[in-house]
């Protein structure tokens, strides 16, 4: 999984401490960290052992959609979450009435909409960070309605924010450690005792280093994430997310404000997720990131699900066409100029 | 000019006994406001905690449960139970009474808590009809008899180059002692993947959730722990006056600590006890240097009267306070790079 996109070291420097981690510590083979002996394939092998999920054949699972209806709420042959009824109302305005939807195992599902559509209010409601009005969620056969949020990433499920959420006055390492959970010393009372939890701090410092190495990160390791640009901020969010070793990841918007050259990078990012058997639903309004890497799109308008299907089939459904562009339209939507 | 006096009180305010007290205070509020990003602003109930729980215990509840149960306590042992009252108990109550229902909601809600708590606590212990439990305005003595009496020294020499008296010094070592420990117990959970958990919930505590930590369970347990060193640092406060009164608790107090963790830097480990350092030097030697201008005539009678000394000075750290926030608004310890990251 090597891809030849461009290192996050294209992106211009921010500051001074951005500038001293040497753009070319690549190629001189030194790198910044505490494994400079690792390659990189020894890096995409421990990445590929970081994120994989036992027991999914993402190869069927995207063949297995090809015969779902394509209409919305169509059933899925194995979904791994599964949403009955869920409405969310703020005030007057009913923000998401999602009548069922289910979210095929193992595929890129993309969920788009206009602007104002609900559908980071639904991933809200998917991931417990929101109570819903109405309705029910079960994810891997498991009812998750009374589920705290800080519980749903134990149940395998790990979200990311619109606006991304980098905890600037820790470094990046230390916000890709945070992300592995069960962690013996994050109990008061271990905290005192050092012994108790360095050698599982030590396994989970490697792992966030091997991200780091694969999300080509490495090099800004110590330093504090308010430095990083908006674009390296989404990678790390994604990154740390993954330190959670879920079964799925929802991305809200993981493109939005990405140069394109690292979006290639992510996007290779997040099919290699998929590829690993990890189940991913993600926003995106760039329909040509959608064409590419999903499997399947759902789209959302006012709160509805209004379509669903393999992505070259959204361009040509009229519903989609008047949610995006007002009804009475009579052509069919160039995906590469309107969304 | 008398500059022995100068040095003694400059000395006496960087490592005595009031330094002692707002540095256990502040490592507490450091924990709350610095780490978890709490904002708490009734420090001084908790270190009232530490006081009342003490005193009460020996002088007043001790002795009630004495006489109704039969139970025969003597006072040294009231005065340990009074410890643990002053040092677990009643500080874990009150942090329970303001947490549970605030933690949840946003910041602002436990600031608004936490000083009306405080304003409460303090008002209660001064009514009258509480007189019989918590000696009301004249508060409470008697208690500090059990830990004089483990004292090696003797209460008529002096001692540290005649800065303190033998009790005094007493205090101040085992106040020392204690700040060492609670300093060192700090250091331990800030650097522990637990103090990480910590600084994600003040940086962003949606993030933090979606790690799949419970906010709300760290948050409750930075306030009861942060409350806790405020109590041991009233408790300490408490011993070293021999008494435990309302008044030694005002909102005010609050204030102070906030000013020697802010000087000192704010998420730092030795921020509190630096800034409690400086403050007290500052105060104490300022009000001697003061004093003695006046006294000598190098302060005009018609500029200020030994009388104003006592306002004169908190002008003064004012002053201090805001070339700071100007100049180094991190704290001494701060990092100006990490404060920064705020404006991005
Ligand atoms: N907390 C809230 N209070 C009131 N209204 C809200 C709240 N959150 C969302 N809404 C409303 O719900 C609707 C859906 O918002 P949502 O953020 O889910 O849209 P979205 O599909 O994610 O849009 P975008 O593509 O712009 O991110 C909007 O009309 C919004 O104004
Ligand atoms: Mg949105």
């Amino acid at each position: 999984m090597t891809d030849n996109s461009p290192r996050e070291d294209d992106y211009p420097a921010m500051n001074e401490t951005f500038d001293r981690a040497s753009p070319f510590a690549d190629d001189a083979g030194v790198k910044a960290g505490p494994r400079p002996d690792i390659s990189d394939e020894e890096a995409d092998a421990a990445f590929a052992e970081v994120v994989t999920v036992d027991g999914v054949d993402p190869v069927a699972a995207r063949a297995a959609l090809a015969d779902v209806p394509w209409e919305p709420g169509a059933p899925k042959p194995d979904p791994i979450l599964v949403a009955d009824g869920v409405v969310r109302r703020f005030g007057g305005l009913t923000a998401v009435d999602v009548d069922h939807v289910e979210i095929q195992r193992g595929v890129i599902t993309a969920l788009i909409g206009p602007n104002g559509a609900g559908k980071t209010t639904l991933f809200n409601l998917l991931t417990n960070f929101d109570t819903p009005d109405a309705g029910t969620r079960v994810f891997n056969d498991k009812n998750i309605d009374n589920v705290a949020a800080h519980n749903i990433a134990g149940h395998g499920m790990v979200r990311t924010f619109q606006l991304t959420k980098a905890l600037s006055k820790m470094t990046v390492i230390e916000n890709m450690k945070l992300g592995a959970t069960g962690q013996k010393g994050e109990s008061l009372f271990r905290s005192i005792f050092p012994f108790m939890w360095r050698k599982q701090e030590k396994e989970i410092e490697e792992r966030a280093d091997d991200l780091l190495i694969h999300f080509k990160m490495d090099h800004m390791r110590d330093q504090f994430a308010g430095t990083l640009s908006g674009g390296q901020r989404k990678l790390l969010e994604m990154a740390r997310a993954l330190m959670v070793e879920p079964e799925m990841v929802m991305l809200d918007e993981p493109m939005a404000g990405v140069n394109p050259a690292l979006t290639q990078s992510l996007l290779g990012h997040v099919t290699g997720l998929r590829d690993q058997g990890m189940t991913v639903l993600f926003v995106e309004h760039d329909m040509d990131m959608v064409q590419e890497i999903s499997d399947w799109v759902i789209v959302m308008a006012e709160g509805q699900i209004i379509a669903e299907g393999p992505p070259a089939s959204i361009g040509e459904n009229t519903a989609v066409v008047d949610a995006y562009l007002g009804s009475h339209h009579d052509s069919a939507l160039d995906l590469d100029q309107e969304l | 000019m008398d500059y022995q006096a100068i040095i003694e009180s400059l000395f006496r305010g960087l490592i005595g006994e009031r330094f002692i007290v707002f540095a256990l205070a502040a490592i507490g509020l450091n924990l709350h406001f610095g780490y978890t990003g709490l904002l708490n602003f009734g420090q001084a109930v908790f270190m009232a905690a530490g006081a009342y729980g003490l005193a009460m215990t020996v002088v007043t509840i001790g002795p009630a449960v004495n006489r109704n149960t039969g139970l025969n306590m003597s006072e040294s042992t009231l005065f340990w139970v009074g410890i643990f009252m002053a040092v677990v108990v009643f500080p874990l109550v009150l942090a329970l009474l303001m947490g549970i229902p605030t933690l949840r909601l946003r910041a602002d809600y436990l600031a608004i808590v936490t000083i009306a708590v405080a304003e409460i606590f303090r008002l209660i212990a001064r009514s009258p009809s509480l007189d019989k439990w918590t000696g009301s305005s004249d508060g409470l003595t008697g208690f500090t008899s059990t830990f004089y009496d483990l004292s090696p020294f003797t209460t008529t020499d002096r001692y540290f180059f005649n800065l303190f008296t033998g009790n005094q010094f007493f205090l101040v070592l085992v106040g020392w002692s204690i700040l060492a420990l609670g300093t060192l117990l700090c250091w331990l959970m800030i650097k522990s993947p637990w103090g990480r958990v910590l600084k994600a919930i003040r940086e962003d505590e949606d993030a933090a959730r979606s790690l799949g930590k419970n906010a709300y369970s760290y948050k409750m347990q930075a306030l009861i722990l942060g409350g806790m060193f405020g109590a041991v640092g009233g408790m300490v406060r408490a011993v070293g006056f021999s008494v435990a009164q309302p008044d030694n608790f005002i909102t005010d107090v609050t204030f102070f600590v906030y000013v020697a963790l802010i000087l000192g830097g704010a998420g730092k480990v030795f921020g509190p006890l630096v800034g409690a350092a400086l403050l007290y030097a500052v105060l104490d030697s300022s009000d001697t240097i003061l004093r003695q201008l006046v006294a000598n005539d190098y302060i005009p009678e018609s500029i200020m009267s030994g009388t104003q000394v006592g306002q004169v000075r908190f002008m003064l750290v004012g002053l201090g306070l805001i070339l700071l926030a100007a100049f180094r608004p991190q704290g001494i310890f701060g990092n100006k790079e990490e404060m920064a990251l705020d404006d991005r």
